[in-house]
């Protein structure tokens, strides 16, 4: 956060990963570690893309079936965290605070920023666009792979809701594009925090802290003054 | 294949898992890649002492006690007079997919004039049933989707004796927790009470209007439209009626049992 705001005038300190939201974080990455590794197992077993098996080095459960055991146990820690993630982001107002809004304007000006190396990272506690629309899609993918895989569990007693995407290898398609997506967001977001080291630790400590959140609001128009990023 | 044509021939993989499960076995012994699963399995340490037993011992009863409290959510989830979809004539794929947990060339034939149908259990009148006998009650058509747990599926046409009409004509109790289907070839399928009385659950002794082919389950096998494809028993013997809960053939391999789609 930016030093143009004393830390005299902080009201209430603040970290700007509170914990419980560090601990969801990291639930979920073990709930994603299990699902794509199982996912990959079933996959496996009757492929999509006939070009395309997935290394047995690379997948969870030695058979398919135990592959199957590991998917619908990884679901629920998935599942109920998700919620919880949900929830939390929605009651602390993170979502609208952080993710919101996005302007195509801003994503593309990001995007050219990029390309330039004249990226910041200096202020943690402030998403770029090209981060909100990455961080608010793989939400949404997670949304929609939660309800395909839902839509292949039980294609019958959810028969209406998988009757909106198409037939049962549709939905296994779709299926399957999200754990791509999603896996494309895994490279992305785990280099970028390798590069940007202090944004993992961050995510292990809490980071810096902020203010409230309208504290980082009204010190986020000003990226160039100084900052003082480590706690 | 995302999209396969229909055969009679058994396809590469989904058919022979058990095969390729011993086969692979046997080649995972030597398989130093396998140090790399054994980390994400928690089973390194069992590796290092040279036991075989990764996934077999506390991880896997771990598993498998979720996977047995999933059956119990399934069983909540599952809505009795719900139907599944059902389809046209005119998508039907002939002849239907094999499925068995060995090769299609290792079928072994009933003899439909000597086959009878052993009643066991909670059932009041348990005489045996023969295939004439089965010919006779009045037949249910139906045209669902078959869903294997590999992930391929296809439309297919079966008919026969609704299973409810049948339990109840033989006085089975009702209530009683399970249906255990007892095959010719050594293989054992179960299915809950309220899945066996489920409007589309039948003894199919017919596909596409002829009677099924040898490969597919003749003279009699299961067909319910909200059961994965492996709890279908085919080549019923004997079908018991009881409370008491006992693996079946591939539950005892780490399948889920209730396995409700
Ligand atoms: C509540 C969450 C989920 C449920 C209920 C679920 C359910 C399923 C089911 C039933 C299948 C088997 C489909 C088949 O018969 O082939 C499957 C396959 C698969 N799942 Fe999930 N899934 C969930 C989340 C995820 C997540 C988060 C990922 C990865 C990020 C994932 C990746 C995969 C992959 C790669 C496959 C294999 C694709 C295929 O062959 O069909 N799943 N899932």
């Amino acid at each position: 956060m930016s030093t143009a705001t004393p830390k005299t005038t902080v009201r209430k300190e603040k970290l700007l990963h509170p914990l419980p939201l560090r601990i969801m974080h990291w639930v979920n990455a073990l709930a994603i570690f299990i699902m794509i590794g199982s996912g990959w197992r079933i996959y496996n077993d009757d492929v999509i893309f006939g070009w395309l098996h997935f290394p047995d080095a690379l997948v969870i459960g030695k058979w398919a079936q135990y592959g199957l055991q590991w998917h619908f146990f990884g679901m629920w820690i998935l599942v109920i965290n998700g919620l919880c993630y949900l929830t939390y982001g929605i009651v602390t107002g993170r979502f609208r605070h952080k993710l919101l809004p996005i302007s195509p304007r801003d994503v593309i000006a990001t995007v050219r920023d990029a390309l330039h190396f004249r990226l910041s990272h200096d202020d943690l506690t402030v998403y770029n666009a090209v981060q909100k629309t990455l961080y608010l899609g793989v939400i949404l993918v997670g949304i929609l792979i939660v309800i395909t895989g839902l839509c292949l569990w039980k294609p019958i007693q959810f028969s209406e809701l998988a009757g909106l995407f198409g037939s049962f290898q549709i939905i296994r398609l779709i299926h399957f594009l999200c754990m791509s997506a999603i896996v494309g967001f895994v490279l992305v977001h785990v280099s970028l925090a390798l590069l940007v080291p202090q944004s993992l630790l961050a995510m292990l400590t809490g980071g810096p802290t902020v203010g409230d959140v309208l504290a980082v609001e009204a010190a986020a128009p000003v990226p160039e003054s100084p900052t003082e990023t480590t706690p | 294949m995302f999209i396969r044509k229909p055969s009679i021939l058994p396809p590469d993989k989904p058919v022979d898992r058990d095969a390729i499960r011993q086969s692979r076995a046997v080649l995972e012994h030597f398989n130093r890649r396998k140090l790399l699963r054994g980390a994400l399995s928690l089973s390194a340490l069992t590796l290092l002492t040279g036991c075989d037993v990764s996934e077999e011992d506390s991880v896997q009863k771990a598993l498998r006690a979720v996977s047995s409290w999933n059956d119990g959510v399934q069983a909540a989830i599952f809505r009795s007079d719900h139907l599944a979809p059902t389809f046209s004539p005119s998508q039907v794929v002939k002849p239907p997919r094999f499925n068995a947990y060995y090769d299609i060339d290792h079928v072994k034939p009933i003899d439909g004039a000597t086959w009878k149908l052993e009643l066991a259990g909670l059932i009041k009148d348990k005489r045996p049933w023969t295939a004439q006998q089965i010919y006779q009650l009045p037949e249910q058509e139906l045209i669902i989707r078959h869903i294997c747990v590999e992930g391929w599926d296809y439309i297919g046409q079966w008919s026969g004796p609704n299973l409810r009409a049948f339990l109840t004509r033989v006085g089975a109790d009702l209530t009683a927790k399970y249906v255990y289907f007892i095959c010719n070839d050594n293989f054992t399928e179960s299915i809950d009470m309220a899945s066996a009385l489920h409007p589309q659950t039948i003894l199919a002794t017919k596909y596409a209007g002829d009677f099924i082919a040898d490969p597919f389950g003749y003279p009699l096998r299961l067909r319910t439209s909200t059961k994965l494809g492996y709890k279908n028993a085919k080549w019923i013997k004997a079908v018991e009626v009881t409370n008491t809960f006992r693996e079946t053939f591939w539950s005892k391999q780490g399948e889920n049992w209730f396995a409700g789609i």
